[in-house]
């Protein structure tokens, strides 16, 4: 039976007109957002929430979970603003120390069957000691080149915008379209299979975790860049904000079933509610139980689809 | 000989052995000036790890991918509306308890709601409820930082006997706990659903309503964590819980606890939340600052897990 | 024939032998595949086959026996060496990754479609392969497995084993393949098979439809027990000879059966025929009710639906009326991290309850030392860990779990596969004890030897229930007939 939609796309289809609706509701309360300068303030800190939900999304690909995200990006934001900008060597030295370690996890997490919430939690520990070795009040400076691409201001589209669809397409050829994609893809799908095709399950992991790790990190040098100073603390909500990013965006726990437009749609929605409730007069205390609300409301419809494209499957 | 090789095999024991092991350390360091303060100090502070710890060891035991993340919220919320029904009046100790108790309620029920209508992982199910559960916090504690009662203070606060009364009220709950898990059908129903959900299905366990009456045990514990915890603070603080979502972790899976599901371990997390306390307090002594802590502890959560293995090979 | 060069088998098995604890898988089996052949396996339950195609496929080395490919005694026969020399499976139980579009698929099982333009070159192949076997398909390949129906996975699953990117493909497997599909579809699958085979290629083709076997194979071999019982050309057999090959050459004991009289009594428990089609279930106090018919045709769904629709998830009362007996002990019935006492009397914990749910600790001692007795479970303590237990006195150990609680139905879900056969007679003998004092059992088992033991027999085929057989009818015969051929002889 043919479709007229994918059922890919009808996942697309929630966030999506999530994001619709609410930036229709954002211009309809404050008309000055329609703007060049109103965009580009609503969307800014999307940018590094949309890197961080990519990587959150590929760990979750292979069905695993990230606790420690929050606390890697302020790792990274740190080391931007102090390593990265002062000795560019050292900094980069020690990002890609970083994503080896990453991709080490990755590894240890298959071999020893454990559970990836526990060893990410106690990750978490580290790489937010780490950051407060480095940062122990805030401080740094951001490097020029960071800043400069951060506060750019591109003709006709804001900058926001711009690095958010580059953000999404990159994404989505990587993983979606490229023929390396589809294997980290299968080993959330089905890794007995995957392996018995003759792929090495573990090589896989650690391509897919290593890969996450570059993501979180340009979501800490991008989040530095737009704050221009880091403390070891910035970016803590980032954790939970990325898994619902994620969901909202269509992916799924296990599986690998996941998508990186959706990830980024879901990334922006999150970050525009939180504008539209201060636009709503709603005061700051409700938005993260609206973030909640919404987290909700997208997992009972999307669990109405599914139904409904059961009982069409089945007739 | 035999009785300390079974001794030794047990795996609580050795939470213990670290934890005597950093006190004795400790104590050297500082030439044995400060052992009363310090054994008082940690036994105050494992007491709220403790109480959440024991919640959340129940639904890890449940299997895996069960978990509550919305333990800090249900302490926040509990602590903060609680204190505000009491209103500073010492006659309603005891029915602010029961709000506490109550909220607890309301929460578990949420979170397996979500779990079981919106059939999603535990994980989401929490974090969204979490971020309801905080915002909720945040409104109610709008304004003036209410104070507890002042018996409910002294009572948290104080000692009896040379060891703080909050250390008691944990072990209270930790034997009940303890005998509820050894003692009752519904201990084992929790540990053979952890072992396997299916099999226990087919031996007529009510998988659900079991899981059900955890999940509520769970956000209760961390409702009566928040209410003390917040009388010993003095008030509710909106980040209070913040802390104790990865120690509620942490203390089960350092203290045997399995992670996979199907073992559960009272004694452990006694140890556990000792240790985890001395750790920072022995750093604190030897001048390590506060990375070194964060560094630690992270890196003994991971040694631990690592060491005890996930998924028992003969499990599926 | 003409003469024709020494041709390599493709491949030869001499003599293999696997057995898994107690039970010989392949006691001694010869097989030797020649390229341009359709070789036709039949047998039932326990006949071997899943087991040498095992061997066939690398996934299983036989204890004891060789394996040759194209001439060769490769020194470890895996996957990997039987990919290479050309050799494919289908099985039942998918391989795809859902999450997947049947594009990427085709990648993951190739590991040279890769670099620029890899989609259209995967849509290709796998695309033409489908066009191939099932024109007119109407397969978008383009589309995520998971949007496929079960026929249309199937189709790609047979697609891709049949597909050449890197190395040809020599032997294919399809085991049951015509099971999710239609009947115009395993037409054309049929077709398809002879025309592979007159190009050179070999398939090993496993069905229980003995039409099929009968129309596509050029050779038949039999299978009984682990071994080769019969093998000749297809042209030299019929369904009703293929049949009789299945028997037992030695004539079972003649026990007679007294019929019990059920007319006028209410059934304990019944089932209406699913989806309308086939017979009704029913059973009746007292009674050893047998579930027959090939594995897998829909006994363990009827028994698992009775289970759970007579227990509660969310609450339970005391007297339970169901009790389960799992076969599949690791997935259904073994808590790993217990004792055997607690494993026992798991099922039966709020009768040995005292008020307010606590445990009455002498109570389940007692059991223990009961059952321990009456069953004989081999151990010198019941405190001992459940692991440490033989996979029969597992098995022992989950039918006490079920006969210790007051239920009056005990559902057995193939409970004796693999055990020895010095456990099963005992458990026999208790199961008559218990069914003379009105207990109720219904008995889903993969061995012909303890259907026949029952009172009554429902014979399976394809998810319905075909036959029901009393007493004297209760024969390997009449099983065999109605497993295959939809109706008793």
């Amino acid at each position: 039976m043919r479709k007229i939609l994918s059922s890919d796309t009808i996942r697309l289809l929630i966030p999506a007109l999530s994001l619709t609706i609410l930036l229709i509701a954002v211009f309809y309360l404050q008309p000055r957002a329609m703007s060049y300068i109103g965009l580009n303030l609503l969307f800014n800190l999307a940018v590094p929430i949309a890197l961080a939900t990519i990587a959150q999304m590929l760990i979750m690909t292979v069905n695993d979970l990230d606790l420690s995200m929050g606390t890697f990006v302020s790792f990274v934001a740190c080391v931007a603003a102090t390593f990265l900008q002062a000795t560019p060597a050292l900094g980069l030295i020690i990002l890609a120390a970083a994503v080896a370690t990453y991709a080490a996890l990755g590894v240890l997490i298959h071999v020893r069957n454990l559970p990836s919430i526990v060893v990410t939690l106690g990750m978490s520990f580290v790489w937010g000691g780490l950051a407060v070795l480095i940062l122990p009040a805030p401080g740094g400076q951001a490097p020029e080149w960071i800043r400069a691409l951060m506060i750019s201001k591109p003709p006709f589209v804001p900058m926001a915008i711009i690095a958010s669809i580059t953000i999404a397409v990159v994404a989505h050829f990587l993983i979606m379209r490229s023929s390396f994609g589809v294997i980290l893809r299968g080993v959330g799908g089905n890794a007995r299979s995957v392996e018995r095709a003759g792929w090495s399950i573990l090589g896989a992991r650690a391509a897919t975790y290593a890969l996450a790790a570059v993501f979180a990190i340009l979501a800490g040098i991008s989040l530095v860049g737009l704050t221009t100073s880091a403390d070891a603390n910035i970016a803590l909500r980032y954790t939970l904000l990325s898994i619902a990013g994620v969901i909202l965006g269509g992916g799924e726990f296990t599986g690998g079933r996941v998508s990186p437009i959706g990830a980024v749609i879901g990334a922006l929605t999150l970050t525009l509610a939180g504008s539209f409730l201060s636009f709503l007069r709603i005061s700051p205390d409700w938005q993260i139980g609206a973030q909640g609300a919404i987290l909700i409301i997208v997992l009972g419809l999307r669990l109405l689809l599914n139904r409904l494209e059961r009982r069409e499957k089945r007739a | 000989m035999t009785r300390l090789a079974s001794l030794a095999r047990r795996p609580w024991i050795w939470s213990f052995v670290a934890a005597l092991t950093v006190w004795a350390v400790t104590i050297l360091f500082t030439g044995g000036a400060s052992t009363v303060g310090l054994s008082q100090a940690a036994l105050t502070f494992a007491a709220f790890s403790i109480l959440v710890g024991i919640g959340q060891m129940f639904v890890i035991t449940l299997g895996p991918g069960n978990i509550d993340l919305c333990v800090p919220a249900t302490m926040t919320l509990a602590g903060t509306v609680a204190l505000k029904f009491m209103n500073v009046d010492n006659s309603l100790i005891l029915p602010g308890l029961i709000v506490a108790i109550a909220i607890g309620v309301a929460v578990g029920i949420g979170n397996y709601a979500l779990i079981k209508l919106l059939q999603i992982p535990p994980i989401i199910a929490t974090l969204s409820m979490s971020f309801i559960v905080q915002s909720t916090a945040i409104w109610t504690n709008r304004g003036l930082r209410i104070k507890p009662p002042e018996v409910l203070a002294k009572f948290t606060t104080e000692t009896t006997a040379g060891i703080p009364n909050v250390a008691f009220v944990a072990l209270v709950l930790s034997v009940l706990a303890f005998l509820l898990l050894q003692k009752t059908v519904y201990g084992r129903w929790i540990a053979a659903i952890g072992q396997s959900i299916r099999a226990a299905r087919m031996a007529g366990i009510p998988v659900d309503g079991t899981r059900f009456i955890t999940y509520i045990l769970c956000a209760v514990l961390a409702a009566i964590c928040g209410y003390l915890l917040a009388s010993f603070s003095g008030g509710a603080a909106l980040n209070m819980g913040s802390e104790y979502l990865l120690m509620s972790i942490a203390v089960v899976v350092i203290g045997g606890t399995a992670v996979a599901g199907g073992d559960s371990n009272v004694p452990g997390i006694w140890g556990a939340s000792l240790f985890m306390f001395l750790v920072v307090s022995m750093l604190n002594t030897y001048g390590a600052g506060a990375g070194i802590r964060l560094i630690m502890t992270g890196l003994i959560i991971i040694a631990v897990i690592v060491l005890a293995g996930g998924r028992n090979p003969n499990q599926r | 024939m003409t003469d024709e060069p020494q041709r390599h088998a493709v491949i030869e098995v001499a003599d293999a032998r696997v057995s898994f604890g107690a039970v010989k898988a392949l006691d001694g089996v010869t097989m030797t595949i020649m390229p341009g052949e359709c070789v036709g396996l039949v047998g039932h339950n326990g006949a071997g086959k899943s087991t040498i195609v095992n061997v066939i496929n690398g996934g299983l080395t036989p204890h004891a026996g060789t394996v040759r490919c194209s001439g060769t005694l490769a020194p470890r026969y895996g996957i990997g060496t039987a990919r290479a020399n050309g050799v494919r499976c289908v099985f039942q139980e998918l391989s795809l990754c859902p999450n997947l579009t049947v594009i990427e698929n085709t990648r993951v099982m190739h590991r040279t479609l890769t670099g620029w333009g890899w989609r259209r070159r995967a849509a290709a192949i796998i695309g033409a392969k489908l066009d191939e076997i099932f024109p007119g398909h109407g397969i978008d390949v383009a589309s995520p497995v998971s949007d496929l129906s079960i026929a249309e996975r199937q189709m790609v699953e047979i697609a891709t084993a049949f597909s050449h990117v890197a190395q040809p493909v020599r032997l294919v497997i399809l085991d049951e393949p015509t099971s999710s599909l239609d009947a115009s579809l395993a037409t054309q699958l049929l077709a398809y098979v002879r025309t592979f085979v007159a190009s050179g290629g070999s398939v090993i083709f496993i069905s229980h439809i003995l039409g099929e076997i009968l129309s596509t194979s050029d050779r038949i071999v039999v299978m009984k027990d682990g071994r080769v019982v019969a093998e000749r050309p297809a042209a030299a057999f019929d369904e009703h000879s293929l049949v009789a090959a299945m028997g037992s050459v030695v004539k079972g004991r003649d026990v007679v059966k007294a019929i019990k009289p059920t007319d006028g009594l209410q059934p304990l428990l019944t089932v209406s025929p699913r989806h309308g089609k086939g017979l009704s279930f029913q059973a009746f106090s007292g009674e050893i009710i047998g579930l027959a018919g090939l594995g897998g045709h829909g006994q363990t769904d009827m028994l698992v639906d009775l289970y759970l629709s007579h227990t509660g998830n969310w609450m339970n009362g005391s007297a339970p009326r169901v009790t389960f007996v799992a076969g599949d002990r690791a997935l259904n019935g073994v808590f790993p991290l217990w004792s055997i006492l607690k494993n026992l009397s798991i099922a039966h914990l709020s009768g040995l309850s005292r008020r307010g749910g606590m445990l009455d600790d002498e109570g389940e001692a007692a059991l223990g030392r009961s059952w321990k007795g009456r069953i004989e479970i081999r151990t010198p303590d019941v405190e001992n860990p459940i692991l440490s237990l033989s996979g029969g006195n597992q098995q022992k150990v989950l039918f006490a779990r079920a006969l210790a609680t007051p239920a009056p139905a005990v559902l057995m879900d193939d409970p004796m596969r693999g055990v020895d056969i010095g456990t099963k007679q005992e458990v026999y003998a208790i199961l008559r004890g218990e069914a003379e004092k009105g207990r109720t059992f219904v008995w889903y088992s993969t061995e012909m030897d303890e259907v026949c033991l029952c009172d009554r027999v429902y014979v399976f085929n394809n998810g319905a229930i075909v036959a029901e057989l009393r007493g004297d009818n209760v024969t390997e015969k009449n099983i065999l007939a109605a497993s295959f051929m939809g109706a008793a002889a």
